[in-house]
């Protein structure tokens, strides 16, 4: 039979090389205890279960036999189902482990103190942990420090913007108000410039084939501001370079790839284009372009052929206006729902509105909108998939923000609906760092951004915390 | 072809739940079957001449003419060592030979000298040695009798219901009606007509019939006067029904009939399709009809009958007579061999799903068990870790560095196994496809061509596994240096090798498909048996022969248990699932497959935690215990559903792994004799009828029995105990229950109704660890449950659990046997040589009394004990003795 348990082989405690200022003790402990509960066990004193569920004498505490139903006669041995076993670990942190794993040939405890009879050959690494431990807190404390500071500038900055919004809103609101008595105006004037128009019938005939012409390019113009709105994925006011290239159809050349040079040109020149720049480079695009929805709905009101010039000019006004009008009312409504969400307790998140992060991994590019959408495309060709909408912020109660969730993707057959769970970690940069895809059509992104970072005081007093010894 | 395929693709993609019954045949769409089932009962057109006889020392010849068409077949009966009587039967003169299925029998059977008892013109009567057995041939019509005294054991032909098809040229192809457009795509052109072979066999005095798995049916086989046969054809069933007799993925053709004197076997030698017909006199009757029939002293006995047909090939069979139903196995064992003895590893908890996604996914699985305490050994990867489906092989991008996660498991004593299925992707850039192909080692199609069919990898080959080359060939694969990234810690599961064939007839091959000169009708059913037999081989051969294999089948035959594992395939996460499982694996092991499992959790769909709960906690006492579950289910691993509910598996999990010793002790057993592991209880109580149809309880050895929660919501169980000599004890609560009653147990979600028999000694390792190979030096305890009868016994079997070295005597096997006050432990096998380093860390006897001292022997020394009188339960404190060592314990 094996009686080498018997022994309790009595630590000499190292003293621990990076906490300057802790007294050099030895504290004698039966094996697997630790230190806040060596009170309990006394050399030469019967030795009571932790549970209290009973009392035996001390040369039963790590005999490798099982007598207290707590397990906490055999801190150092395997002998109890539920025992544990502490590891001291000097130089790294302590911690317990399941009592099974003492001498299972396995190097749990990075000071080996779990293997002493199995014949592992383990190798003391606490203090090569510790050092790695230190440097990678040192370098997060480092990140969660300027991480903080530039969430302090988001704060401030999604503070000025939420003013601006809100007053652009406002003034938005009145400018359309303006526009539609101006509409309104117009259409007085155009209906009274009409009445003679009545009487000149000859004319109109004539002017028929210039009317046509007129209502192509009204339907253009309506089209030209679908065509943005659709073009303007996180609804910005702005058409970027990005957004064009998700329409492959617009590549100018025959070639495979669609590149941003390509898609500058066709933006006159610059990474993005508003409502009125795009006016100008609308022939660059509408002959290729390809809408998103099959049904375009169209702006015009006018069913019959008018001819003079007046009312040319006018309807020409009118159309524009009411093009202008209704790129307002969209503005209007995004801006109403920005406002509307929920950017975190300092509105931190806001700066990631309208923004999209990307990452390119073998197969796919993962696309992360935040607050608007996450999608993945194939790399060779072939459609977006949803990979969900925002839904809401899902992280545990007492973290809310640290867990983004999207929902309602694609369908999967026989599945669910794609979903992503987006995990945000501190860091300076934005983005995204992996994603995965644990259960079939559940996805999980890994997002770095300083508007997680918590304030550096509380993350060193952690830091302080797990440093025993 | 285009449409078979879109047809296919249609029944995936709808994705309703049940089986399209429509892709798959009733008896009446299989030409051959529908033919034989037109024939009635009634006088058979068959006599032998008994002027052609022949008696050597080791058989008899006869020739039987078929009156109707003067065709000549030959009759040789052989009465084989160990009570078993071979009948076959083939043309006199084939046209061309027909089928005998090789490799099934580990030898050629042994005989024994058969006598002639009597002869006259109407028949003869031969002596079957022991127990005046005697077989009766009678000639006019052609029938065989077994008798034993004046009791008939079984009659062959008694029904007229042989019929053997004899092999002619075309022109004289007889014509059949093709009935249904399905019949008309499968069916195809035999080259030498119609083929099958049928036989009956009448059981007087049984009514319970068991086995010919593979069917997701009720242990006790159910009359099939009004439906369809019971169906014995390979096939991938695509979302399976219960309670029917379609054909799975595997067949083993025995059946076991049994009544509370005696339990005979049939094993219908035949691999190609097979249909069984059971009917029974009783089988309508009311227990009150019943007790008329017996007050009345009606005269009739109850009787099945049986019968078989197949659709090529010959008629071999051997019939096993028992008389009990361990000598059944026994029988049977010496014709097909016994269960492989497994890798302890093995029998420890094994986790999978279609997919582990890549290898940042398995150690992370890994890293999971550590966190939540809970034991595993084995993690599995499905067809998605390959590159491509091309097997052999890893995705480069998710299984970059296969080595280093091998690794990374081996440093936690832990294994893997990857998927390795026969269907070969036809790309002139695989290397193991090319060489099959320059070898000519595919199965050829009818105009000798390489057969091809669609499967996971998309086009593909089948390797023509009956090849004995081939095998060879296949099992260099598994070579360290062939199969790259693979490691000793890497196993093999063989999946699809029914063969699936996606666009083949009913999902498998064309059966005029080629291996050599024989067509795949002819031995369908024996092709995964041969794709196992090749893997296992492999693993054995890549380590030199010194390591025991482990590979997972799912399609399979008679001798498949000699390879390995086998699981009951794709079912899904359904109560009636789990429940069907327990008799799906009784049904298996009763015809040698000890080794068997259900995919805990349902593979398709997804559980509710409480079936979760309740498959983890039936599986951890089933023989094959894994996980596993379909690509497009919510990941289940166990720790996902709650603490509560992770600590209610981890129990579970934890059961198992105190229990391995007992389980590998019972699987010693099953390699050396062929009794099966998991247990129906009629075969321990065989003359207590209140066992014959149990489906939802099940004996491990003879002395575990188990009873698992299988209802949605149960609050209790209703568990028979049988043996009204025996008594139970409650592993639990160590509550002592007598037997031959029905026993309600209150349940709750922790509940897992085990009950060890009181007379049997059972060993247990409490201590338990993240796997089983890191608690190999760990010590035992014994429980000794107490009976009234005078001597309790049990066995204690070490060795290294994984190497051959056993054959070589390297083992510890103990006898432990409580008598008189006294525990001891003694050598079973003086010769053989191993050493431990486990000792007796306690023994816990069960139903004791107080006794006032006890001493150990070895020592002279003192045990301690505590006795715990509300529950009479006496522990010895650490007698500590060497497991390995001889000892005796006395209680005064």
């Amino acid at each position: 039979m094996s009686c080498q348990y018997h022994q309790h082989l009595l630590l000499p405690l190292l003293l621990s090389l990076l906490t300057a200022g802790v007294s050099s003790v030895e504290v004698q402990r039966p094996r697997g205890v630790s230190l806040s509960n060596r009170q309990f066990y006394e050399e030469g004193k019967p030795f009571t279960c932790l549970d209290n569920s009973a009392t035996i004498p001390f040369d039963r505490v790590n005999d490798d036999y099982c007598d207290c139903k707590d397990g906490s006669d055999e801190p150092g041995t395997a002998a109890c189902p539920n025992g544990s076993f502490y590891c001291t670990n000097a130089g790294f942190r302590s911690s317990f482990i399941p009592s099974s794993r003492i001498n299972d040939g396995i190097c749990d405890c990075c000071d080996t103190t779990d293997e002493y009879n199995s014949g592992a050959a383990c190798q003391n690494t606490c203090r090569e942990l510790g050092r790695k431990e230190m440097e990678s807190l040192e370098k997060m404390a480092e990140i969660a420090k300027e991480g903080y500071r530039l969430k302090q500038l988001l704060i401030q900055e999604a503070k000025r913007g939420l003013e601006e919004k809100k007053k652009k809103l406002q003034d938005i609101q009145v400018t359309k108000k303006d526009l539609e008595d101006k509409v309104e105006a117009l259409r007085t004037v155009k209906e009274t410039a009409e009445q003679p128009e009545k009487e000149a019938k000859e004319r109109h005939l004539k002017a028929w084939e210039d009317q046509k012409a007129l209502i192509r390019m009204e339907k253009d113009m309506a089209r030209m501001a679908e065509v943005f709105l659709e073009l303007d994925d996180d609804g910005d006011g702005f058409v970027s370079v990005a957004e064009l290239l998700s329409h492959s159809e617009l590549n100018p050349d025959s070639d495979d790839s669609f590149t941003e040079a390509e898609a500058q040109v066709l933006l006159g020149g610059v990474d993005k284009v508003d409502t009125v720049t795009f006016e100008a480079v609308w022939n660059n695009i509408k002959e290729k372009y390809i809408s998103e929805v099959t049904t375009v709905k169209t702006f015009s009101r006018l069913q019959e052929p008018f001819s003079d010039n007046d009312s040319e000019q006018l309807l020409q006004d009118n159309c524009k206006l009411y093009v202008r009008e209704s790129f307002f009312t969209v503005f209007d409504i995004n801006l109403e729902k920005e406002i509307s969400f929920d950017f975190g307790p300092n509105s931190e998140f806001a700066y990631l509105y309208s923004q999209c992060y990307e990452l390119t991994t073998s197969e796919y590019i993962y696309r992360l909108c935040p607050f608007n959408r996450v999608s993945q495309k194939p790399k060779y060709g072939g459609s977006e998939t949803n990979l969900g909408t925002w839904g809401k912020w899902a992280g545990p109660e007492d973290n809310i923000y640290s867990v983004m969730k999207y929902e309602h993707g694609t369908g999967c057959w026989q599945g669910p609906n794609r979903s992503t769970t987006v995990k945000l970690t501190c860091g300076k940069e934005t983005v995204v760092t992996s994603t995965s895809e644990p259960s079939r059509c559940e996805y999980l992104m890994e997002f770095i951004s300083p508007a997680i970072c918590q304030e550096p005081s509380s993350l060193e007093s952690y830091f302080h915390e797990h440093q025993e010894l | 072809m285009a449409p078979v395929v879109v047809l296919w693709l249609a029944m995936c993609l709808g994705g309703t739940w049940a089986v399209d019954k429509g892709n798959f045949k009733t008896c009446d769409q299989s030409a051959f079957c529908k033919r034989q089932r037109a024939l009635k009962p009634g006088e058979s057109p068959y006599r032998a001449l008994l002027e052609t006889m022949e008696l050597t020392n080791t058989r008899l010849t006869l020739q039987l003419i078929n009156d109707n068409n003067k065709v000549r077949l030959l009759l040789e009966l052989y009465r084989l060592q160990g009570n078993i009587t071979r009948v076959k039967i083939n043309e006199l003169k084939p046209l061309k030979p027909r089928y005998e299925v090789p490799d099934v029998l580990i030898r050629e059977p042994p005989t024994e000298p058969l006598s002639l008892l009597s002869q006259d013109e109407n028949g003869v009567v031969l002596s079957l040695g022991a127990e005046s057995q005697r077989v009766i041939v009678s000639a006019r019509p052609f029938r065989l009798d077994i008798m034993e005294g004046r009791e008939v054991l079984m009659s062959l032909n008694s029904r007229g219901l042989l019929a053997f098809e004899h092999l002619r040229m075309r022109k004289d192809t007889f014509s059949y009606k093709v009935t249904s457009t399905v019949a008309k795509l499968i069916c195809c052109c035999h080259p030498t007509g119609p083929s099958a072979v049928s036989l009956d066999f009448s059981l007087p005095g049984v009514e319970h019939v068991y086995g010919i798995p593979e069917h997701a049916d009720t242990l006790r086989l159910k009359t099939t006067d009004n439906g369809d046969p019971y169906r014995l054809y390979n096939l991938d069933v695509f979302q399976y029904e219960l309670y029917n007799p379609m054909a799975l993925y595997g067949a083993v053709p025995v059946m076991l009939a049994h009544n509370t004197q005696r339990t005979t076997g049939i094993f219908w030698l035949n691999a190609a399709e097979t249909w069984v017909d059971i009917s029974s006199n009783t089988a309508g009757k009311t227990v009150f009809g019943k007790m008329l029939d017996y007050v009345q002293g009606s005269s009739e006995t109850p009787q099945t009958d049986v019968r078989w047909i197949s659709e090529s090939g010959i008629i071999d069979v051997f019939i096993m007579l028992g008389p009990k139903p361990k000598d059944v196995f026994s029988q049977y064992a010496s014709l097909t061999g016994t269960q492989s003895f497994p890798p302890l590893t093995s029998l420890g908890y094994h986790q999978c799903r279609w997919n582990y996604n890549d290898q940042e996914d398995v150690k992370s699985v890994d890293a999971g068990f550590d966190e939540h305490d809970i034991p595993y050994d084995f993690i599995w990867l499905d067809i998605e870790h390959t590159d491509g489906k091309r097997y052999f092989t890893w995705d480069t991008h998710k299984f970059a560095t296969p080595k280093e996660m091998l690794q990374g498991l081996m440093d936690k004593k832990r294994k893997m196994v990857a998927i390795v299925d026969p269907h070969i992707k036809v790309d002139s850039n695989y290397k193991i496809h090319n060489e099959i192909r320059s070898r000519g080692f595919y199965i050829k199609n009818k105009d000798g061509g390489d057969y091809e069919g669609w499967c996971w990898p998309g086009s593909a080959g089948y390797p023509d596994f009956t090849r004995i080359d081939m095998r060879d060939w296949w099992a260099s694969m598994f070579a360290y240096d062939q199969y790259e990234g693979s490691m000793e810690n890497l196993y093999t599961w063989n999946d699809m090798n029914e063969p699936s064939v996606f666009n083949g007839p009913e999902v498998t091959m064309h059966k005029d498909a080629m291996h050599g000169a024989w067509e795949h009708r002819d031995l369908h059913n024996t092709y995964g048996f041969y794709v196992q037999m090749a893997t296992a081989e492999g693993l054995i051969k890549r380590s030199g022969g010194v390591e025991r294999p482990f590979v997972l089948t799912r399609a399979f035959f008679a001798g498949s248990q000699r390879y390995g594992a086998v699981w009951t395939g794709d079912n899904a996460a359904e109560w009636d699932h789990l429940k069907i499982s327990i008799p799906m694996c009784l049904s298996l092991g009763l015809v040698g497959i000890s080794f068997c499992g259900a995919d805990v959790g349902g593979f398709f769909k997804s559980p509710s935690t409480e079936l979760l709960v309740r498959w983890y906690q039936t599986g951890a006492y089933q023989p094959f215990f894994r996980a596993h579950a379909h690509l497009d289910t919510p990941r289940r691993e166990p720790w996902l559903f709650g603490p509560e509910n992770t600590a209610l598996i981890r129990e579970a999990v934890r059961q198992r792994y105190t229990l391995l010793p007992y389980w590998y002790q019972q699987f010693y057993q099953a390699h050396r004799t062929g009794q099966p592991v998991m247990r129906p209880l009629w075969v321990e109580y065989p003359q207590d009828p209140a066992t014959f149809t149990l489906d939802d309880e099940f004996l491990i050895g003879k002395d575990l029995l188990v009873h698992p929660v299988t209802e949605e919501g149960a609050r209790g169980v209703t568990a028979y105990l049988p043996g009204k000599d025996e008594v139970w004890f409650d592993v639990h609560t160590f509550q002592r229950h007598n037997g031959a009653q029905n026993l309600y147990i209150p349940v709750t979600m922790s509940s897992i109704p085990v009950f060890q028999r009181g007379g049997s000694i059972i060993p247990r390792k409490l201590r338990v660890r993240r796997s089983s190979t890191c608690m190999e030096h760990d010590p035992y305890t014994l429980f000794v449950a107490l009976n009234s009868q005078v001597t309790q016994m049990g066995e204690l079997y070490i060795d290294d659990g994984h190497t051959f070295n056993y054959e070589k005597e390297e083992f510890i096997h103990r006898r432990l046997s409580f008598a008189n006050n006294i525990l001891s432990s003694l050598n079973l096998a003086p010769d053989a040589k191993f050493t431990t380093q486990s000792w007796i860390e306690r023994i816990v006897i069960l139903g004791a009394s107080k006794p006032s001292k006890i001493t150990l022997k070895a020592a002279e020394s003192q045990v301690e004990f505590e006795f715990d009188a509300s529950m009479s339960v006496l522990t010895l404190r650490k007698p500590g003795m060497n497991s390995g060592a001889d000892w005796t314990v006395t209680l005064q």
